[in-house]
């Protein structure tokens, strides 16, 4: 019982990383330009994508780590320039529609790229195999290193976001967008490098988890409605809020799956612990986000309506 | 009697006061004008007094009934009405659907949802009266985004009116009006005084001594004096801090 | 108001001509030697139905709820469900719908408005997606995969819907009698009020409204009648399954109503039938149809010089 629980705990905060991954750019386009991008799933996928094509390619998953960064510098801007920088004046609904219509055109541009059969990417050496954690429990190492890679950007980003000149230009654009441009600020320029990192981040995600998940246009959709839960409990526009809500989602998510059943158990007969536990895990961060609400309308670290 | 009693109004942005200690006192039937200079803290006031913001401390009483903590919509519903500095209007709607509104939400429940409330002559005649108190019923068609400045400040008038208020607060009501306008605009003022018990926050200080009965004059979030137009004007404290300063700009 | 009288009128105009249009399509079908022509019709007509409750919303209410398929789902399982226990009564199964729909849309409604904006946005999204998963892990209607229906609704007691042509023409008088339903809101004391929220809602404030309780009543009723869509829907495929309510299908909704310009309930039931037909006809040329889809969105919103929402209100004369 304890092994599962800090295996699952395990897996939660690997589920949580990358949350925050993708989310930590969300939270900020949001938060700073007041855009809704409901492509910022397509994202993840697409650095799923690039790091299976440019793994087969060089036959090494390092080299396609590193071919897949500056690809996704490339998508971030051209997404930016071409579409993204035209809808930062329009209505929330004109934003909906032109970012819905981005991911009908990003899942059927993967589909005929890449064909509708999942791709997979293979574990690159150095990481695989896996560690003993306690007694008989082992645990593999590739997820222990995307644990250890998402907590060593989210530290990264804390640096930036508290410690540099853009850092608080960004934590003063998330409250107060006309304070920035009162300063003097190219918020043009301010945007596009936003918007990018955002984009590295969210394919960045993509690239790192892809060899332990199968790769196929689908995948952008389950993560983006996760971090769009995640950025409302975080609140919008708070890096902050955005690590704390993706881990808790995530382990929430987790955990609800294999202890709901176990702990309703408890005060009901099996047969029905387990079918009213199945019905609920998927539900379960969505009432915890519902929960949330109700008390903090604003999300965690929420500073706007 | 006592309409609309504060006292004690109190408000903070993190170290800045910018409300200290309001104490005014407005009774029924008069026409009080709160002045004071650009940064005197008159919008925060008038924000706290109509339910836009919540002040710190302190309490607000209509007709005797605490509403320090109820909502816009609720002092409205008491019969505190407000018009706004920047003109607030629902600019898709006709100028008689904007003020047949304000008639609606006085006038029955509005969750009724089969007939046409276009024909509902009730609200369209007291639309038409408060139009015609605020001189827009020529303008009474035409759709409010179309209409002037002017007359958008009329409308925002029309729309108080409609409410039927007990206390009306008219803030700044003559912002960017000029002229003959704003002499037709004082003239209106002052036919519905005694009509309804008005808080004026105005500029305009020939508006503001031509029309009230008393005057407070509010600097730095505090009330430096309250009185007759006569005793202000003559007010060494007002001189001083406010008028001084005006004839020497 | 002279002004808006005539765009009332032409909105009923344009309401008339097009049921005329319907009406006279099963007979045009039947000349074509086509009668498949008229279960996508059926179809068009349901959806035409879900996107005018929508536009109830989003249009007057600028509410932009981006979970509405949840409500196509409660419908479309209240037939799966209730049919499954022998209850296959139309109407039956539509009031079961509806008190479905009214209680997730009154308990995700009152959350949900207590934001505004992107947030509202995000959370009918996620709320949607909920449904979605809850509908999902119903392993005794096919989870995943959903269930076929083995018959379709009954409508007292007779099985008068199992022919294609009576099917289109109960879809084709519901929709009749839903957009008299939702003309008469809007026109209301209801209706100006929502209305007005839409347009500025600091002053409707300041003249005594609340604007939730508005806005909630607003959102109960559009997902009530968007759940009769769903019922509907699940009798045209006679199949029913979780995607009837993915994120993909809200945001089709709202494609329609903003096709056929928002505000305006008749141009949700043409935007239906526009946003359907291009679906079809992309359809036939290729398989990426998608794709071609999302291209014709993108450049419609960045090449109306006001956004969509902009080129519509210059239409209606409506400025913001």
């Amino acid at each position: 019982m304890m092994n599962l629980f800090v295996l699952q705990l395990l897996n939660g905060l690997q589920l949580g990383v990358l949350l925050f991954l993708i989310a930590a750019g969300l939270t900020l386009v949001f938060g700073i330009m007041d855009v809704v991008n409901l492509a910022h799933g397509v994202l993840y996928m697409v650095g799923a994508y690039f790091i299976a094509t440019f793994a087969a390619l060089t036959g090494s998953f390092w080299l396609g780590l590193l071919l897949t960064l500056p690809a996704a510098v490339a998508v971030g801007l051209i997404l930016e320039i071409v579409v993204i920088r035209r809808l930062y004046n329009r209505s929330h609904l004109d934003q909906v529609l032109a970012t819905f219509g981005l991911v009908m055109i990003a899942n059927e541009t993967v589909k005929i790229v890449w064909g509708t059969s999942p791709l997979s990417v293979p574990l690159p050496e150095l990481l695989s195999g896996a560690v003993p954690l306690m007694g008989p429990l082992q645990y593999p190492v590739y997820r222990l290193a995307i644990i250890a890679t998402g907590l060593a950007v989210a530290g990264g980003l804390y640096v930036l976001i508290n410690h540099t000149r853009i850092g608080m230009l960004l934590r003063a654009g998330a409250t107060n967008r006309a304070m920035v441009s009162a300063l003097g600020i190219d918020i043009g320029k301010l945007f596009a490098v936003v918007f990018t990192l955002g984009a590295v981040l969210a394919c960045g995600a993509g690239a790192i988890v892809a060899p332990i998940l199968s790769v196929d246009s689908g995948m952008g959709e389950s993560v983006l409605i996760l971090t769009f839960v995640v950025v409302v409990i975080g609140g919008i526009g708070s890096i902050r809020g955005a690590f704390l809500g993706a881990i808790l989602v995530a382990v929430v998510d987790t955990m609800g799956g294999v202890f709901g059943p176990i702990l309703l158990r408890s005060v009901l007969e099996p047969a029905a612990a387990g079918q009213i536990g199945r019905m609920l895990a998927p539900m379960l961060i969505y009432i915890l986000m519902a929960a949330l609400l109700c008390v903090k309308p604003q999300g965690l670290f929420g500073g706007r309506g | 009697m006592s309409r609309l009693h504060v006292s004690g109004l109190s408000k903070h942005f993190g170290a800045l006061t910018v409300t200290n200690d309001v104490t005014l006192d407005v009774t029924s039937g008069e026409l009080h004008a709160i002045i004071g200079p650009n940064g005197a803290g008159k919008t925060t006031l008038v924000a706290q007094l109509s339910g836009e913001l919540r002040p710190d401390s302190g309490s607000i009483l209509l007709d005797g009934r605490d509403i320090t903590d109820l909502s816009m919509p609720r002092r409205v519903r008491l019969g505190l009405a407000r018009s706004f500095q920047i003109t607030q209007v629902l600019p898709g709607f006709t100028v008689l659907e904007n003020v047949a509104l304000a008639v609606q939400a006085r006038q029955g429940s509005s969750f009724r949802f089969f007939a046409p409330v276009g024909q509902e002559a009730p609200l369209n005649d007291a639309a038409h009266d408060a139009l015609r108190d605020a001189g827009l019923e020529d303008r009474a068609v035409l759709q409010a985004a179309a209409l002037s400045h002017g007359e958008h400040r009329r409308l925002e008038l029309a729309i108080a009116l409609a409410t039927q208020p007990k206390v009306l607060l008219l803030d700044e009501p003559l912002a960017g009006v000029g002229g003959a306008e704003a002499e037709d605009f004082i003239a209106r003022l002052k036919s519905l005084k005694g009509r309804f018990t008005m808080v004026l926050i105005e500029h305009d200080m020939e508006a503001v001594f031509a029309l009230a009965d008393r005057v407070s004059v509010l600097v730095y979030g505090q009330i430096i004096a309250t009185g007759t137009p006569e005793q202000i004007r003559s007010d060494p404290k007002v001189r001083s801090a406010y008028l001084g300063e005006e004839e020497g700009a | 108001m002279i002004a808006q009288r005539a765009r009332l009128a032409t909105r009923v105009k344009v309401a008339l001509i097009l049921f005329a249009l319907f009406a006279v399509f099963p007979p045009l079908a039947f000349a074509l030697n086509d009668p498949f022509l008229i279960l996508i019709g059926t179809r068009i007509l349901a959806y035409a139905i879900a996107a005018m409750a929508l536009d109830l919303i989003l249009g007057f209410g600028a509410m932009v709820s981006f979970g509405h398929a949840a409500y196509l789902g409660f419908g479309a399982y209240a037939v799966a469900i209730l049919s499954s226990y022998g209850i296959s009564d139309l109407v039956v199964q539509m009031v079961v719908a509806m008190l479905g729909a009214a209680i997730f849309a009154l308990v995700t409604g009152a959350i949900s408005l207590r934001t505004q904006g992107v947030y509202f946005i995000m959370i009918t999204l996620a709320f949607g997606q909920m449904a979605f998963f809850f509908f999902t892990s119903l392993s005794a209607y096919g989870g995943d995969d959903g269930v076929g229906l083995p018959q379709r609704s009954t409508l007292f007691g007779r099985d008068i819907l199992g022919g294609d042509t009576a099917l289109y023409y109960t879809t084709l008088v519901l929709l009749m009698v839903l957009f008299a339903l939702c003309h008469m809101i809007v026109r209301s004391r209801f209706g100006r009020v929502l209305t007005g929220i839409r347009e500025n809602r600091l002053r409707m404030e300041a003249i005594g409204f609340a604007p939730f309780r508005y806005q909630l009543t607003a959102f109960v009723i559009s997902g009530c009648l968007t759940s009769v869509a769903g019922v509907l829907l699940a009798n045209q495929a006679q199949f029913v399954s979780p995607a009837f309510m993915s994120w993909h299908r809200s945001g089709e909704l709202i494609v329609m109503v903003v096709l056929g310009g928002i505000g305006t309930l008749s141009g949700a039931i043409g935007g239906a039938v526009a946003a359907l037909l291009l679906e079809e006809l992309l359809g036939m040329l290729t398989e990426h149809w998608r794709l071609w889809f999302g291209v014709f969105l993108v450049l419609m919103v960045l090449f109306s010089p006001r956004g969509i929402t902009g080129a519509i209100r210059q239409i209606i004369g409506r400025k913001t």
